[in-house]
């Protein structure tokens, strides 16, 4: 018989008619129950709207070195807020309360439209409180109706602008950020990071808020705890452990030269731990803890010297001859030299190429040279010849697969990409085709031209030199998985000439001025001056040590470095005090003037575009901070 | 063939026009707050996919059972391959922020492919036993429903969207039950679960395994069977305990969120008391229409989607509220009937597991409301805001049109 008889389907059906009638019973008596049986507790309830549920901030977690120093923690500071009754009671007890807190007019109205986007929250009055206002309030406590006077946890950075762009800052959440899913969780008004680590880490940092429910009378003041709900504690952040070395930190803040605009960057070159991110000028990360100052935030955009900007990670400069490492790198990989090929032409101060005459950084010429000597000498006309050897499409195809085109993957966020041409096609669409000649690459070849890199993918660079020939992901708490690192594809004896070459350079080369502290270490580097045409240039230094099994790498650039780089001594001595063969205090460092000026860049196409040349304006934020405390929505 | 007015079902058509026009009324109302969000003209975009609905009524009216039997595998490989689709590049949105339940092309989120999908394991499970004219008798008859239905709810679980998920699952145990699937063995079938559940009281899954020995030896299914189903009992009740013990406490946590993904754990009591405070208040006849205080204090979560119903109950009172699950019954009801006076089994399934969707919508999204059930973000039909979900019920609406009609012509008439 037919499962789908009559007789069959209309059991079924009584049964299914029971099961739906009973679900549909059970719900109307138990919305019987709730409206009609227990009506006047609810009523009671809806009619005062007596239940308030008052954030309870969660701790941030600390930010340490990899000693455990602290880089963040947190202070207890004190928190005025309103519990408001309605818009009107607002008003009036904002008056009231206004000369003791200290708020003009447009800061009260400002509260007031806060009110009106999340009228069951307590209105913040003012984040951080001293004490003397806090006991002025309590003494007055009676005529400031639901006023709320709790301890929340601030953020506190010890070390202040020392390490302003490595831990970033926290603020309040923005309309924009709120409409991301990563915050989603995040209450209006609520804190996150808004930099640095504070905003890399901010999920684990964050923690999550705790509520409290409390009963207001009809004026508004806090009866009792609420009795239906109980109280959610907060759950803390997560404490982060980074790899830096504050101590390390600290030395090369003190030693950079004052009032210079740059960078300084250090990291282990086996792991690829970052132990020091130094950027130049900083600025008060505390100063943004509870609302910053609108004075202090213009001062910070205005600022010709872009102190919110990460140089390590945010700028590109033209690598200069610090990018003649990489030409010999390549060059060594595809066999087109050794090092101790010497180039057809020996260097008398400049060489003739087409109808051009490009020039040596040193007029007198460095005669004939092999690639070691060359390296120590920084050679412009031995890379000319190097570059034009190797060739354009040799070139750009390296240079892409060393990541010159490419961003490192640090766990900071906002690192722009690199910059260096894809091909022949980038020319053929800048200039048109034919109308650029392979003279570029003699500009290539000595790190000018259409190439930008930023301080964190040289020192990387570097950092493949220093260790196995192959690119470490480079973190401060968690290397990232993703993608295929980079690799140098060099035999360990290239490595190691390289790397001799590099010695040389500090001995008696480009960098003999700087400190090498008695022969105890061997430090290996390279000097570079980035060509700048909107003023004096840029001076790089990138070196490592004990050359033959490097533990440090530390990349620095200076900008605007008139009197030549400053550069080498800076980094040798941050060297020198990490393996601790320096003892001289810091205060007592005279910087020793390096000798590599490279030349002009050559200008070889008509109207060449200054895009590569020049450090990338920072995107800034208008003039008034997006997260300032009480900023109105925007409308 | 031509289709009057005048012979199309009319409890139906007057019960659904009834429910449309009261959603619509209380949807406007849930915008009505003293601070206006978006949520104020969402109404107004409602309207729109109120005529989007109409037209597919219509569509559906005019397709002949025939054709969409035709076309159901077609539907139901679509469905799945669109919800794969959404686990890859899906997106989320307003109150579900971290799930991946809504598909959009270039930014603009056309729907959420899981409301749609659910219409198509109704109508294939529809095809599969409908071919079968038997009655599943067997658990090894059971397999292929089974995998018609968890495949999708294994997508849709994994959105993570458990409130779907469920009405997958509900769906299967209502048609197997319409195909004439005995009880013990449905209890048989989910049994399982059962044991899981209870294995975290060693003293109630005894009891549970000692009542199931009890029921194979009644029942008598076959040894294989059997043997299978107790040891999945078995090994769910010695493999829970310790798996959950050696969880950290956070992945536990997890494995809770996991259960109740779609709202914020740390909220969720905040939503309930306001919910019963909005629903407690209204009283007998409620604050009047678009007064209610709680709703137009915006402490209300999600007023316009899941939690639509307290703005019925604080608005218009318990009796709006007996108005709303009269309507909502009698359109269960309705469809019960056209699925049992239906001319042929495929059309009386699809129409009865619609019915077996849209009642599991009902009671836990009503149910939810009164913390009667725990929370899940499943919508309302009719009342919640939501054009992917309105598009289905339109769908279903206008199957079971057809089927009635079908069944007029054939000459039905009352035994």
């Amino acid at each position: 018989m037919s499962a789908f008889h009559p007789h069959l389907l209309e059991r079924r059906l009584r049964l299914t008619r029971t099961v739906v009638l009973g679900a549909g019973a059970a719900l109307v008596l138990v919305f019987f129950r709730t409206q009609i049986l227990d009506h006047s507790k609810y009523q009671l309830q809806s009619e005062t709207n007596r239940l308030r549920p008052i954030p309870l901030p969660a701790p941030r977690g600390i930010i340490t070195d990899r000693n455990g120093k602290i880089l963040a923690e947190n202070l207890t500071g004190y928190t005025v807020s309103l519990l408001p009754a309605d818009e009107d009671s607002l008003r009036a007890t904002l008056r009231r309360i206004a000369p003791i807190v200290k708020l003009d007019n447009l800061a009260v109205e400002r509260l007031l439209i806060r009110y009106r986007r999340t009228p069951y929250l307590p209105v913040s009055v003012l984040p951080n409180a001293t004490f003397e206002v806090v006991s002025a309030l309590e003494e007055r406590r009676l005529i400031f109706p639901g006023l709320l006077i709790q301890p929340e946890p601030k953020r506190h950075y010890p070390d202040s602008s020392l390490v302003a762009h490595l831990v970033g800052y926290v603020g309040e959440l923005t309309e924009t950020e709120r409409a991301q899913r990563r915050f989603a969780a995040v209450r209006l008004g609520g804190l996150l990071g808004k930099g640095g680590l504070e905003r890399q880490y901010d999920d684990s940092l964050r923690g999550a808020d705790g509520v409290r429910f409390v009963e207001v009378s009809a004026l508004g003041h806090v009866v009792r705890e609420g009795g239906t709900a109980s109280r959610l504690p907060p759950v803390p952040g997560r404490a982060v452990h980074t790899t830096i070395d504050l101590e390390l930190q600290r030395y090369i803040a003190q030693i950079f030269p004052a009032g210079q605009r740059g960078a300084v960057l250090a990291l282990n070159p086996n792991t690829g731990e970052i132990l020091a991110l130094y950027s130049a000028p900083g600025f008060d990360p505390n100063a943004f803890v509870g609302g910053v100052d609108p004075d202090y935030w213009h001062r910070l955009s205005v600022s010709e010297a872009h102190p919110l900007f990460d140089r390590t990670i945010q700028a590109r400069y033209p690598p200069g001859s610090t990018w003649k490492l990489a030409m010999a790198a390549m060059a060594l990989r595809r066999g087109v030299v050794t090092l101790r090929s010497r180039m057809p032409i020996p260097c008398r101060g400049g060489l003739q190429y087409g109808n051009r005459f490009f020039r040596c950084w040193s007029a007198q010429g460095h005669g004939d040279l092999v690639l070691a000597d060359a390296i120590a000498q920084s050679c412009d006309v031995y890379f000319y010849q190097l570059g034009l050897k190797l060739g354009l499409t040799s070139l750009f195809e390296d240079a892409t697969g060393l990541g010159f085109r490419s961003r490192t993957g640090i766990d900071l966020p906002g690192e722009i990409t690199s910059e260096f041409p894809s091909g022949t096609d980038y020319y053929d669409r800048v200039y048109g085709p034919r109308r650029w000649t392979s003279a570029v690459t003699l500009n290539l070849a000595i790190g000018q031209g259409e190439n930008a890199q930023t301080l964190v993918n040289m020192v990387r660079f570097y950092q493949m030199l220093a260790s196995d020939g192959r690119a470490r992901s480079l973190y401060l708490v968690h290397p990232s998985s993703s993608g295929p690192t980079p690799s140098l594809g060099l035999s360990p004896e290239h490595l190691a000439g390289l790397r001799q070459a590099m010695t040389w350079v500090v001995q008696r080369g480009t960098a003999r001025g700087a400190g090498r502290f008695g022969g105890t270490i061997e430090i290996a580097g390279k000097t570079g001056t980035a060509q700048n045409p909107h003023g004096p240039a840029h001076g790089w230094f990138i070196g490592f040590a004990p050359a033959e099994k490097p533990e440090i790498v530390v990349g620095a650039i200076v900008e605007f470095a008139r009197e030549g780089p400053y550069v080498a001594p800076l980094v040798t001595r941050v060297i020198g005090h990490y393996l601790g063969v320096d003892t001289t205090l810091a205060s007592k460092i005279r910087i020793v003037l390096p000798t590599d000026t490279a030349p002009h860049a050559m200008q070889i196409l008509p109207g060449i575009p200054e895009e590569d040349s020049t450090i990338v304006p920072p995107i800034l934020p208008p003039s008034l901070p997006p997260d300032s405390g009480n900023a109105p929505p925007p409308q | 063939m031509r289709l009057r007015l005048s012979e199309i079902d009319r409890p139906l058509t007057a019960v659904v026009l009834a429910l449309a026009a009261y959603g619509l009324a209380t949807l406007y109302s849930a915008g009505q707050t003293d601070v206006p969000t978006f949520v104020a003209t969402i109404w107004q975009k409602q309207l729109i996919w109120l005529a989007v609905g109409t037209a597919a009524v219509v569509l559906m009216f005019r397709t002949s059972p025939r054709l969409l039997e035709w076309a159901t595998p077609y539907a139901y490989g679509i469905g799945v391959v669109v919800l794969l689709l959404t686990l890859v590049a899906g997106t989320g949105a307003g109150t579900a922020a971290s799930e991946r339940s809504w598909i959009a092309i270039g930014g603009v989120r056309l729907g959420q492919p899981a409301e749609l999908a659910k219409l198509a394991v109704v109508l294939m499970l529809a095809r599969w036993l409908a071919e079968r004219r038997e009655a599943p008798a067997t658990l090894r008859d059971l397999l292929p429903p089974c995998l018609i239905a968890g495949v999708p709810t294994l997508l849709v679980a994994k959105q993570p969207d458990l409130g779907s998920a469920i009405v997958f699952i509900a769906i299967l145990f209502t048609m197997l039950y319409w195909a004439g699937t005995k009880p013990s063995l449905l209890l048989l079938l989910g049994s399982p679960v059962i044991g899981l559940v209870l294995a975290f009281s060693t003293v109630a899954w005894g009891v549970w395994i000692i009542v199931l020995f009890a029921l194979l030896l009644w029942w008598r299914p076959y040894v294989w069977e059997g043997l299978a189903v107790m040891l999945a009992n078995v090994v769910m009740g010695v493999v829970a305990v310790p798996f959950w013990g050696r969880l950290a406490p956070y992945q536990q946590n997890r494995l809770l969120a996991f259960l109740n993904p779609e709202v914020d754990p740390r909220a969720t009591g905040w939503h309930v008391i306001q919910s019963k405070i909005a629903i407690g208040s209204g009283g007998f006849l409620g604050q009047g229409f678009t007064h209610g205080p709680q709703k137009r204090l915006a402490f209300l979560p999600a007023q316009h989607t899941d939690f639509i119903f307290p703005v019925v109950g604080e608005e218009l009172g318990f009796v709006g509220v007996l108005v709303a699950l009269a309507l909502l019954i009698a359109l269960i009801l309705i469809l019960l009937r056209i699925a049992r006076r239906a001319t042929d089994p495929y059309s009386s399934l699809c129409v009865f597991g619609v019915a077996g969707l849209l009642f599991t919508h009902i009671i836990e999204n009503v149910g939810m409301t009164v913390n009667l059930l725990p929370i899940t973000g499943i919508p309302l039909p009719f009342f919640s805001y939501g054009g992917s979900f309105l598009l289905a019920c339109s769908i279903a609406v206008g199957v079971s049109l057809r089927v009635a009609w079908e069944a007029r012509q054939s000459g039905y008439a009352e035994l």
